[in-house]
C-alpha cells in the first residue's frame, strides 16, 4: 500500500513501507500470539505488541519494526504512526540503554525533584531530552508517575527509584555505568 | 511511608502488611474469596446490584458517579456481550492508593471484578493499568495465573456455571486514558481521544458493547459490601458518602502514606496534623490540594479550626472536593504561583489535542505563566489567566479541561498575593527558584 505525505512531513523516521521488516524468534512470536489471544479484535493488542517490539529492536520502534506490525495486526503503517506518536511510552526515536526519566510533578517537586535532575544533568552531561553520545543514558523530565508518596522519585526502563537524593543519583549512575544495575527494559 | 487505617478497623488494607499478602494463599486464609462464595451459591445478579447501591459506594477514580446507578445502566436485554474494565491508570498528581492495592493485594481487585462481571453479566474484563506500572502488571498476572489454577477464574468458577475471564492490559504513558472514553479507545487500539457522551459505555463502550468502567478502589470495595451487606457498609461513611476511603498522602508531612479513613472522618487538621504528624522542619501548613491535582487549592486559614469533615459534600462545603484522594501538602516554602505554573504544565503535556479550547487553551495559559516567571508580568495578567480558563472550563470536549482550570481560578482566589508579586517582580533577581524547598520568598 502506498501512502502520500507532505514534505513537512513532521515524523522522525521516513514514514515509507521499508524493504525490510523485522524477524523475530519463535518464543517472542509466542509472546505476541499470547496478547492477541486476549482480544476480540487484533488491533487491541497495539500497545502492548509496541513495548515487545520496542524492547526487541533495541529500545524503539525502528522502521521494520513499525512494517512487522502494521503486518502482524493488520492495519496500515499510518496506523502504527498514529497510535505510537501518541503515547509518551513508545519511543519512535533511538534512546540511551539506561533511560533516566525523573518525575517533575507537584509533589516531587516541592521536594527536590529539580535536583535530581540538575545532578543526573550534571554526571551524564546532557540535558533533559537528550541521549549521551556513546547511547548509554537518556534524560527526560516526566509527569507524574504515582510515587507522591515516596517523592522525589525516577523510573529507569521499567524500575522505579524512590526517596531520592542526589547521593543516590550518583550512585545509581555509577552502578549503571559498572553493569550493576539491570536497565529495566522488559 | 504509612500504610494503614486510621478511625476505623481497616478494611481494604487490612491484608497489606501480612507477609506474602500478594498470594492465593494468603488471600485466602484472611476471608478471600468468601464474598464471590456467597454471590455465586445463592445471589442473583440484581440483589448483587441492590447492595451496591445500598450501600452507597460513590466511584473512587475522581469523579465520584455513585457505582450502584452505573451498575444498573447496563440493559439487560442486550445479545451483545459485555464488559468490566477496571481502571488501573492511576495518573492524577498526587494519587497513588491503587499501585499499593494492587501491590499488596491483587486478590481482591479480582475477586471485585468477578463480583461485578457476574452481575452485570461480563464474560470477558480487562485492567487497563498505565504503562508505568509494569511491575504492577507482572504482580496481576501472577495473581489471575494463581486465581486460574484453583479454579477461580475460567470456566465453571467454584463449580458453578459461571465462566469469566479477566486479563490485563497496559498503556503507554497518557493521562487522558484515565477518562473512561479515551481508556475504551486505547483498549480497542487508537489514540487515547475521549469519546462524545452519550451514548454512555454503559450502553456502547468497548467494541460498541455495554461496558462498566470502575476504578480499582471503586472495585476492591466490592467484596466487603457483599460480606457486610450494602447497609452495614454504608454506615461506616456518611449517608451520602458510604464506607471507607483511601487517601493518598505526600508532599510536606512528616508521615506521608495511604491512609484509609472512613467517610466523614472529623475533622481535616486532626488527620493531617496528628495522623500524619505534622510538617516537617517546624514550618506552617500553607495549603492543601486534598483530591488529586484537578480539584480546587485550600489554604490553611480555610482548614486550621474550621471542622472540615473529609467526605464529599464536607469538602464541597469547605470549598474543595474529593476527587481521587490524593493529598497533597504544601508548607509556607512553596509559592502558589509556582506550585500553579507547575500544574498547568501537566495539563499542557497531557492534553490530547482532541478539541481547541484544551488543547489551545493550556497551551497559552503556560506562555503566560512563562512570561510572567520571566519578569514580563503585566498588572492586568491574573484577569488575562482567568480570562482564558473561562475559555476553557465547560467548554472542552471532555473534563480535562475542567481539572486544568479549577486549579488556576482557586490559586488566584486564594493566593491573589502570590500572584501580585509574581507578577510584579518575575523571578525578581531574588533567587527564588519556586517550588524548591529552600528559601522563602524573600520580595
Amino acid at each position: 500500500m502506498s501512502q502520500q505525505f507532505t514534505p513537512n512531513n513532521p515524523l522522525p523516521q521516513e514514514a515509507k513501507v521499508p524493504e525490510e521488516m523485522a524477524v523475530f524468534s519463535p518464543e517472542v512470536e509466542a509472546e505476541i500470539d499470547g496478547h492477541l489471544a486476549k482480544y476480540p479484535v487484533p488491533r487491541s493488542a497495539i500497545l502492548p505488541l509496541m513495548f515487545i517490539v520496542q524492547r526487541e529492536r533495541g529500545g524503539w520502534l525502528d522502521p521494520p519494526g513499525v512494517a512487522y506490525l502494521a503486518d502482524r495486526l493488520g492495519v496500515r503503517i499510518t496506523d502504527i504512526w498514529e497510535v505510537a506518536t501518541f503515547y509518551s511510552m513508545i519511543n519512535t526515536e533511538p534512546v540511551g540503554r539506561f533511560h533516566l526519566q525523573v518525575c517533575k510533578t507537584l509533589s516531587c517537586k516541592i521536594l527536590g525533584a529539580g535536583k535530581i535532575t540538575a545532578r543526573c544533568s550534571e554526571r551524564l552531561g546532557i540535558k533533559p531530552g537528550q541521549t549521551t553520545e556513546d547511547r548509554m543514558f537518556s534524560l527526560s523530565e516526566v509527569e507524574c508517575l504515582g510515587s507522591c508518596g515516596t517523592a522525589p522519585m525516577m523510573q529507569i526502563g521499567f524500575d522505579y527509584y524512590e526517596n531520592l537524593t542526589p547521593e543516590k543519583v550518583d550512585d545509581i549512575i555509577d552502578k549503571c555505568r559498572a553493569g550493576q544495575l539491570p536497565n529495566g527494559v522488559r | 511511608m504509612f500504610i494503614g487505617a486510621i478511625g476505623c478497623e481497616p478494611l481494604q488494607l487490612r491484608r497489606v502488611q501480612l507477609e506474602n499478602s500478594h498470594t492465593l494463599d494468603v488471600y485466602q486464609r484472611n476471608g478471600g474469596y468468601e464474598a464471590l462464595r456467597r454471590v455465586l451459591n445463592g445471589m442473583a445478579p440484581d440483589e448483587v446490584i441492590a447492595e451496591v447501591k445500598k450501600s452507597a459506594l460513590r466511584g473512587r477514580g475522581g469523579a465520584g458517579f455513585p457505582t450502584g446507578m452505573k451498575w444498573g445502566f447496563v440493559p439487560k436485554d442486550s445479545p451483545k456481550p459485555k464488559y468490566v474494565v477496571c481502571n488501573a491508570d492511576e495518573s492524577e498528581p498526587g494519587t497513588f492508593k491503587d499501585r499499593y492495592l494492587m501491590e499488596r493485594d491483587p486478590h481482591l481487585l479480582i475477586e471485585g471484578m468477578l463480583i461485578a462481571a457476574y452481575a452485570l453479566g461480563a464474560r470477558t474484563n480487562y485492567i487497563y493499568t498505565r504503562g508505568e506500572y509494569r511491575y504492577l502488571i507482572e504482580i496481576m498476572d501472577r495473581a489471575l495465573d494463581e486465581a486460574r489454577a484453583a479454579g477461580l477464574l475460567g470456566e465453571k468458577i467454584l463449580g458453578t456455571d459461571f465462566n469469566c475471564e479477566i486479563y490485563t492490559h497496559s498503556g503507554a504513558g497518557a493521562y487522558i486514558c484515565g477518562e473512561e472514553t479515551a481508556l475504551l479507545n486505547s483498549l480497542e487500539g487508537l489514540r487515547g481521544h475521549p469519546r462524545m457522551k452519550p451514548p454512555f459505555p454503559a450502553v456502547a463502550g468497548l467494541y460498541g458493547c455495554p461496558t462498566v468502567v470502575n476504578n480499582v478502589e471503586t472495585l476492591t470495595s466490592v467484596p466487603d459490601i457483599i460480606l457486610m451487606g450494602g447497609e452495614a457498609w454504608q454506615r461506616l461513611g456518611t449517608e451520602k458518602s458510604g464506607g471507607t476511603k483511601l487517601w493518598s498522602v505526600s508532599g510536606h508531612v512528616n508521615r506521608p502514606g495511604v491512609y484509609e479513613l472512613p467517610m466523614g472522618y472529623d475533622d481535616m487538621e486532626k488527620f493531617i496534623m496528628e495522623d500524619c504528624q505534622g510538617i516537617p522542619n517546624g514550618r506552617q501548613l500553607k495549603a492543601v490540594i486534598p483530591g488529586g491535582s484537578s480539584v480546587y487549592i485550600m489554604p490553611a486559614s480555610d482548614i486550621i479550626g474550621k471542622d472540615v469533615k473529609m467526605d464529599y459534600e464536607g469538602l464541597v462545603a469547605a470549598g474543595s472536593m474529593v476527587g481521587s484522594g490524593g493529598f497533597i501538602v504544601m508548607d509556607d516554602t512553596v509559592d502558589v504561583f509556582e506550585s500553579t505554573k507547575n500544574l498547568t504544565e501537566f495539563y499542557k503535556h497531557e492534553s490530547c489535542g482532541w478539541c481547541t479550547p484544551c488543547r489551545e487553551g493550556t497551551d497559552w495559559l503556560v506562555k503566560v505563566f512563562k512570561r510572567i516567571e520571566s519578569g514580563g508580568g503585566r498588572p492586568e495578567d491574573a484577569q488575562l489567566l482567568l480570562d482564558l480558563v473561562d475559555n476553557i472550563e465547560g467548554k472542552s470536549f471532555c473534563p480535562l479541561g475542567d481539572a486544568a482550570s479549577w486549579p488556576i481560578q482557586s490559586a488566584i482566589k486564594k493566593f491573589p498575593e502570590d500572584f501580585r508579586r509574581r507578577v510584579a517582580n518575575g523571578n525578581g533577581g531574588n533567587g527564588h527558584d519556586g517550588a524548591v524547598r529552600d528559601g522563602l520568598p524573600t520580595a
